[in-house]
């Protein structure tokens, strides 16, 4: 006779606050939902762990702990980019809402204040999303001054290593439109506004 | 003149057979490929002095959208000519000698270039190169860049960006680079060392 154990595993997938198995709609199918949420996402997830395991100094650290004291170093390069694609698809998928929802009042006030619209903003986002080069995230932040921006990362790369507070971000490594998009990262952002989560983001703003 | 992109050597549904659809060649040649020409003939367009210069000029002097495109331009070439549908297996020729010679045996070496191209980061190449004193070594690059900017000499590339294997193996990478190991025209690698 054994005994099972079951270890809590120090990170874990998010639940996301809709079905896996719906997408997005209208923008994200199943099928690409699932593949990003249980094989990309999952595998940063599943590696994260196995470093957290080996190492007494990751395992008393939170998520955030980790990547702030991992992105300088480039030992310790696998760690970071686990670690930061784990936060950054959790903080992804927090931002996006099947059927996408409508701007509150004080967030649509400060996209007016900082980009004159917010369809000023939202051509903005897209121009700089296309413009990525290879594979990265684009963020709509707030400066520590308080005003907002727009800036790109690349790879594993999340914007709070350089003072900047996450609003929003699309996801635009090839693996988070291929599927229903193929190569037209364009038509995926011109669509990605139908499921955003705006009261998600108003929450992040300080 | 402009920048053109050279039609693949071989029909679209060549290397089906070894794990390359024709629907995944299509895509990576005329929407790639062909896009990085296009946005590179646009970038060029109101410099004849830039226009005049081959790709490897460019890859060698310019930065930014430019260089991206143009290296990307020259690199997705170069992998497509390493590819054949009566390729993989054993390397043949000059090659196989060198190969041994570095790594000891062909397995070992196609382990490390294996390790390399499934476990490199985000978009970009694994690489067989040559330096100047003739010694082979497995590289990768990130997103556009090319080993010619380090004076290395390029002998086979294996695209890893995602789109080169999204539409036939999604996720699995591991099972792309496979794939790739039957299809490396060793005739290409052999003309490359000369």
């Amino acid at each position: 006779m054994f005994r099972l154990a079951l270890v809590r595993l120090q990170h874990a997938l998010p639940t996301l606050p809709y079905p896996v198995q719906e997408g997005i709609p209208p923008v994200i199918s199943p099928k690409q939902l699932d593949l990003h949420y249980n094989k990309h996402h999952n595998a940063y997830v599943t590696k994260l762990n196995g470093f957290c395991a080996a190492d007494a100094k990751l395992k008393s650290q939170s998520l955030e702990e980790i990547i702030k004291a991992t992105a300088s170093d480039p030992t310790k390069k696998p760690v970071f980019n686990n670690a930061a694609q784990h936060y950054n698809h959790s903080f992804y998928w927090s931002c996006l809402k099947p059927n996408g929802s409508a701007v509150p009042s004080k967030l649509e006030a400060a996209l007016k204040a900082n980009f004159g619209s917010v369809d000023e903003f939202k051509a903005k986002f897209e121009a700089s999303a296309v413009g990525n080069f290879g594979s990265g995230w684009t963020w709509l932040v707030q400066k520590p001054d308080g005003k907002l921006d727009i800036v790109n990362t690349s790879n594993a790369a999340v914007p709070f290593t350089d003072g900047l507070t996450p609003l929003l971000t699309a996801d635009v490594w090839e693996h988070a439109y291929y599927v229903d998009f193929l190569n037209r990262r364009d038509s995926y952002l011109q669509s990605f506004w139908k499921i955003v989560n705006w009261d998600f983001v108003a929450s992040n703003l300080k | 003149m402009p920048f053109v992109c050279p039609p693949l050597p071989y029909a679209y549904d060549a290397l089906k057979a070894k794990g390359l659809s024709e629907e995944c060649l299509k895509f990576h040649h005329d929407k790639h490929h062909a896009g990085y020409v296009t946005k590179l003939n646009a970038l060029t367009a109101d410099k004849p002095e830039l226009q005049a210069k081959s790709l490897e000029e460019l890859i060698k002097t310019q930065k930014g959208g430019i260089f991206n495109c143009a290296a990307q331009t020259w690199n997705h070439t170069f992998y497509w000519n390493g590819l054949s549908a009566t390729g993989g297996g054993e390397p043949t020729g000059a090659i196989k000698a060198k190969i041994e010679a570095k790594w000891g045996s062909f397995d070992k070496f196609k382990d490390a270039f294996t390790n390399t191209a499934v476990n490199h980061f985000g978009s970009g190449w694994a690489w067989l190169v040559k330096n100047s004193t003739g010694e082979l070594n497995v590289v990768d690059t990130h997103d556009a860049a090319n080993p010619i900017t380090d004076g290395l000499t390029p002998l086979l590339a294996c695209d890893v960006w995602e789109h080169a294997y999204y539409i036939d193996y999604k996720n699995d990478r591991a099972a792309y680079v496979k794939a790739f190991w039957n299809l490396v025209n060793w005739d290409f690698v052999n003309k490359n060392l000369e």
